[in-house]
């Protein structure tokens, strides 16, 4: 499959010396939502800013949907709606106005009609003639969203798209962004909220120190990566994990209340039965037990701390 | 060319004039017909004319000449400013929008403006000092080429500006300078032989020397020599928004 998003060998040096991006080359797929996942700092916006044309690369390739950004910038840069971290909008515009504005930039003939419903889409409808500043964040922050896709992009960047919004409008959003997904528009979002990227993402991409260290598919991610925990509540605490059972790597949690037992799920034994057995041989009773799979915040966070 | 994104950026400029007509025409009126009422009908009448020429009418062309520097400087550096500072350049940069047509834009906006305040202002000269336009062509030509320069100079400002000091630096410490010491309110001709030639080097000298020729057929230098000042200092601004847009100078980075 043709990606709709092609981005090969790409360096970005600002003039201060510091290095964002260091030969990155990623391919985003038509339709899906790809999650890039990364640290404070890691070149998340960069990486947009130079797709979307706002920062110059310093080396390396990008297309959108076939068009080179810089030697073809128009047809790639119509295709693509951005919505950046920060809510920048003119205060002292109307709701109407300023997403009409985006799509006259983008070079689109007057749709009173979309713009209608993109503002109705976002619950902005009512409040198409309010002037901008007297609108709350959340509000300010769909608006963006608005403006994004006012010339009807096929691909749309979201950087921290819910970054301090309320849950509820967090919610609103991810539907938002499912429907747009189903209406066969490709999203690339970064986001600080696991949670957020484990519940939208088709793929997951994790960047750290200007270098992309991962892409996957994220049901393969937490399944290649992602680890059970077996957690046994026992009768009488322990000082120390027993002689016997130190083949088993396990770890005394809760002040030696607990043993703690990591597998892998895909592994041909699990190791649990072995275990159960030692521990009787031992004399170890326990009163409950638990098992708990890997998060993708967990393995995110494995991910960034051995890069 | 992206057509609709012109208009868009022409569109979004002029509504913001119409959101602040006080400021934006009011206040710039006001003050300049504050010249013809002091030195036109007060002062004036009390000076000799100048080459047959009433003072107050005299005054007129540099009056509309400063007006026009001040505006079109003015407000197309706030113009591409303000988007900088409020963070609203994303949209202009991830747009399928080419450098030249964000200049025409807003360049061509701030210029608009400028001469429709520089028309007005001559009107309301007219109700107090007694005016002719012996060359009207001419004049509208000075009117549209300093504005756009100017307008262009005003963009470079607001580029370079790093702040809202640096904004008014140009305007305040160069143009309203040079414009008072550009024969404004005198002829050159009046100064002391060493300052007329040193007062050459004011390019301000060449735009209201040429506009006032426009009026009244009196010129301190050729009118031809102004127009050619002109559109070499158009032609040096172009240079430098070309130079800015190809390197990104403060965009991009």
């Amino acid at each position: 499959m043709q990606p709709i998003i092609s981005v090969s060998h790409l360096s970005k040096t600002y003039d201060t010396g510091f290095k964002a991006l260091s030969d990155v080359s990623l391919d985003i797929r038509p339709g899906e939502i790809f999650a890039l996942l990364g640290p404070n700092g890691a070149g998340k916006t960069t990486l947009i800013s130079v797709i979307c044309g706002i920062v110059s690369p310093s080396s390396g390739t990008v297309t959108a949907d076939g068009h080179d950004i810089i030697e073809d910038y128009r047809a790639a840069r119509s295709r693509i709606g951005l919505v950046p971290q920060e809510i920048t909008i003119a205060p002292f515009e109307t709701v109407w106005d300023t997403v009409a504005f985006s799509r006259g930039l983008f070079g689109k003939p007057k749709n009173p009609a979309h713009l209608e419903k993109v503002l109705r889409q976002l619950s902005l409808w009512d409040k198409k003639d309010s002037k901008l500043n007297a609108l709350s964040g959340g509000m300010k922050r769909r608006v963006m969203i608005a403006k994004a896709l006012s010339h009807e992009p096929t691909i749309l960047f979201l950087d921290e798209p819910t970054a301090g919004v309320d849950v509820e409008l967090r919610r609103e959003m991810w539907e938002v962004v499912r429907g747009l997904r189903d209406a066969g528009v490709t999203i690339i979002l970064t986001t600080h909220y696991i949670e957020e990227a484990q519940l939208m993402a088709d793929r997951i991409g994790v960047i750290t120190k200007g270098e992309i260290i991962l892409v996957e598919e994220k049901t393969e991610l937490i399944r290649k990566l992602g680890k059970k925990q077996l957690t046994l509540q026992l009768q009488k605490p322990l000082d120390a994990i027993p002689a016997s059972l130190e083949a088993h790597d396990l770890e005394l949690a809760d002040d030696g209340g607990s043993l703690l037992y990591s597998y892998d799920t895909q592994g041909e034994r699990t190791g649990i039965t072995a275990l159960l057995g030692d521990l009787a041989d031992a004399g170890i009773r326990f009163r409950d037990l638990q098992t708990k799979e890997s998060s993708l915040e967990d393995i995110f966070v494995d991910l960034v701390r051995k890069s | 060319m992206n057509f609709r994104a012109i208009w868009a950026i022409y569109y979004l400029e002029m509504a913001r004039t119409a959101r602040t007509l006080l400021q934006s025409v009011a206040s710039p009126v006001i003050s300049t017909s504050l010249y013809f009422v002091v030195f036109g009908g007060a002062i004036g009448s009390r000076i000799p004319e100048i080459d047959g020429v009433s003072y107050g009418a005299f005054i007129v062309p540099g009056l509309i000449m400063l007006m026009l520097l001040m505006q079109s400087t003015t407000n197309a550096s706030f113009g591409i400013y303000f988007p900088k500072f409020i963070g609203t350049i994303y949209e202009l940069l991830s747009a399928p929008v080419s450098f030249a047509e964000i200049v025409i834009g807003f360049v061509g906006a701030a210029a608009t403006k400028s001469i429709i305040l520089g028309l007005i202002i001559l009107a309301t000269a007219s109700l107090f000092v007694p005016i002719r336009i012996e060359h009207p062509f001419v004049m509208v030509l000075f009117l549209v080429l300093t504005s756009v320069a100017f307008s262009l100079l005003g963009f470079i400002l607001g580029i370079w500006a790093k702040g809202f000091e640096q904004l008014q630096v140009v305007p305040m410490l160069i143009l309203t300078p040079l414009a008072f010491l550009g024969g404004t309110f005198y002829s050159i001709s009046m100064l002391p032989p060493f300052w007329q030639t040193a007062t050459l080097f004011n390019p301000v000298v060449y735009l209201v020397s040429g506009f006032r020729w426009s009026f009244y057929g009196l010129s301190d230098v050729s009118v031809a020599v102004s127009l050619g000042a002109t559109a070499v200092f158009l032609l040096v601004c172009l240079g430098i928004v070309w130079w800015i847009f190809r390197t990104g100078y403060r965009l991009k980075d």
